[in-house]
């Protein structure tokens, strides 16, 4: 049994946001990079799949240029076996999952996060079965090994639904596929300088999305306190102001 | 000049950083004021690798470079003062000797279960009547045959009486020569009849670490017990002491950026005046000295820890780190609570605990006062 984990590199989830090039582009100046939380979770799952026995080979991999290497060398020390960096950038989800598909083809599972924390794509996992021609899953909270076919919990409206599915499986897992992500031990960290970290070459593909703009939320306005004797003005306020009444 | 971290030193910070933050932050707190020694937090320190990093692999431990092991313990010291001084006094007071001086047969029957966060090991040098002058040590050890037989007593002895606590290496006066007291260090194991170990109470700072009073009454261990050569027990001392004071500089530095980090967040969230009160200049520059304080201290600290790992003197540079990083960790806390104001009083604000935690750091493992002594001989005074 082979795993097969995505890693998506995304800027660390306090990093304040802003874009250059008119708004087209995220201004990655200063960013702390993490591997993307819900493949974290992914990892995690992986390593205690195969410290149960029954995986032989966990493997993570990547879009994106050397500067993703320190977050691969983490996914390593976090358990990973081996890990691939294909280098190119990751602009668009067709194209990730493209690249993605020329080394994915000999695992048995592979394990893709259901969204990813920078731009939500949610897509590539979706793609890259059908690009193989594996089976899919989405939503997935849990998963464990049975003889020959994998049980997967999935999150339905209200409540959870088991199945059974076969291999070779895309399952696209979200919140709950493990407690908490793994810290590394410092022994992790430094076997991880000696586990390979190959690079590959991209293959021809087509970015079939252009980035037009981006645009922040409305930034936080204060909080308004009224004196517990002014009752009449929380309801001014309301009718004027937020204009909900 | 390279300033940069390898790869392997910034995955380190991150995770530490991540483990203080997910596994110490919640419950530091409830551990100081109830003053509970939290024997889960120090096994989980054990299970990442924290104990044992700069000791080799063959006895158990990480073998990693001491800039690694300082980054570590800062990044502790940056949430909880109490488990980064469990860490570093057991790193480098409790391993620190053993490794240095120990036999093979020592080293292999005592460091592997001191590597995994379930067994604490303790340095008993400090005496109620022997702080900053160590020679007027009164415990003595002397030769019975084919054992030692100790009697005296230790104070301020960092883990020595939680139950994994597990051994003390104690320094004793073993006789005199030329009229001149010789020290020796041997290894106490904590069974030993005769050996008591009594928590100390009512500590004003580290209140969730262990700290002990130690009394030794006909102690009797056998004479392979003695660590190192007999009369080297200064050398071993001043050695160990050395190496401590890195990570006491740790402690400093990583409470300096905590309280830093604590005052700047609140500076910018709390307004008075119709705006953030970091947007006034007197607090903005206050912010601004304590950065400056902090970038400092940390290129002196990591300097010594490279003079260490090139295998090049540090004991000027650790006497300075250690001097430095602790009067900073004073000023930065002092005024992280001026700017807190009134909230900063109050135990429910973070602040008030590193305002405390600070203090020890001026005085434990030499005081401010004998790193300047430190200092002074080494330039030449």
């Amino acid at each position: 049994m082979k795993i097969l984990v995505l890693i998506s590199n995304v800027p660390d989830t306090t990093t304040k946001i802003r874009f250059t090039g008119d708004n087209t582009a995220f201004d990655d100046s200063g960013v702390q990079w993490i591997i993307n939380p819900w493949d974290e979770l992914a990892l995690t799952r992986a390593v205690e799949l195969k410290e149960a026995g029954g995986v032989d080979k966990i493997t993570v991999a990547n879009v994106g240029e050397k500067s993703t290497e320190a977050t691969l060398r983490k996914a390593l020390a976090v358990g990973a076996d081996d890990a691939i960096r294909i280098d190119t950038t990751a602009n668009d989800a067709f194209y990730v999952a493209a690249q993605l598909a020329e080394v994915a083809k000999d695992y048995d599972l592979i394990l893709a996060g259901i969204e990813a924390s920078d731009y939500n794509g949610n897509a590539v996992g979706g793609m890259l079965a059908e690009m193989l021609d594996f089976n899919s899953v989405s939503a997935v909270s849990g998963i464990e090994l049975e003889e020959s076919n994998f049980k997967i919990t999935r999150e339905v409206d209200g409540g959870s639904q088991v199945i059974s599915i076969g291999g070779p499986l895309v399952a696209i897992v979200q919140k709950g596929i493990a407690k908490e992500p793994r810290i590394p031990a410092m022994r992790g960290i430094m076997m991880a300088r000696k586990k390979p970290l190959s690079t590959k070459e991209p293959v021809e593909g087509v970015n079939k999305t252009q980035m037009i703009s981006f645009e922040l939320p409305p930034p936080k306005t204060a909080c308004k306190l009224i004196d517990e004797e002014n009752a009449n003005e929380v309801i001014t306020l309301l009718h004027e102001e937020a204009k909900v009444l | 000049m390279d300033f940069e971290l390898t790869e392997e030193q910034k995955l380190i910070r991150e995770t530490v950083r991540d483990f203080a933050e997910r596994e110490i932050k919640p419950v530091a707190k409830e551990l100081d004021e109830k003053a509970i020694f939290s024997y889960d937090l120090t096994k989980k320190m054990g299970e990442i690798g924290l104990f044992g990093m700069n000791t080799p692999e063959k006895y158990g431990g990480q073998g990693l470079d001491t800039l690694s092991y300082i980054i570590s313990v800062e990044e502790l010291a940056r949430v909880d003062g109490s488990q980064a001084a469990t860490l570093a006094a057991h790193n480098s007071l409790g391993i620190g000797p053993l490794i240095n001086y120990g036999t093979e047969e020592q080293k292999l029957k005592h460091i592997p279960q001191l590597c995994t966060g379930e067994a604490l090991w303790s340095f008993g040098l400090t005496e109620a009547g022997a702080g900053s002058d160590s020679r007027g040590s009164k415990t003595i050890a002397v030769l019975d045959g084919d054992e030692w037989v100790i009697n005296g007593s230790k104070i301020f002895i960092t883990n020595a009486s939680v139950d994994i606590s597990v051994g003390c290496t104690v320094q004793a006066v073993s006789g005199e020569e030329n009229g001149k007291k010789i020290f020796t260090t041997i290894i106490v194991e904590k069974d030993t009849p005769g050996f008591k170990r009594i928590t100390m109470h009512g500590k004003m700072m580290w209140r969730a670490s262990d700290t002990a009073e130690l009394f030794f009454d006909d102690v009797r261990v056998p004479k392979e017990n003695l660590l190192g050569k007999v009369g080297q027990g200064s050398h071993i001392m001043l050695h160990t002491l050395d190496g401590g004071r890195l990570s006491i500089a740790a402690m400093g530095l990583g409470c300096a950026q905590g309280a830093f980090e604590l005052a700047l967040n609140y500076a910018n969230e709390r307004k008075q005046f119709g705006k953030p009160i970091s947007k006034f200049q007197i607090n903005a520059f206050k912010l601004a000295d304590m950065a400056t304080k902090i970038e400092l201290g940390r290129n002196l600290l990591y300097k010594a820890c490279w003079l260490k790992d090139n295998g090049k003197p540090y004991s000027k540079e650790a006497a300075m780190s250690k001097l430095y990083c602790s009067e900073i960790a004073k000023e930065v806390a002092d005024e992280s609570v001026q700017i807190h104001g009134g909230y900063g009083l109050m135990k429910d604000y973070d602040v008030e605990r590193f305002y405390r935690d600070q203090r020890l750091l001026q005085i434990g493992e030499g005081t401010s006062e004998i790193q300047r002594l430190v200092i002074s001989r080494l330039i030449g005074c």
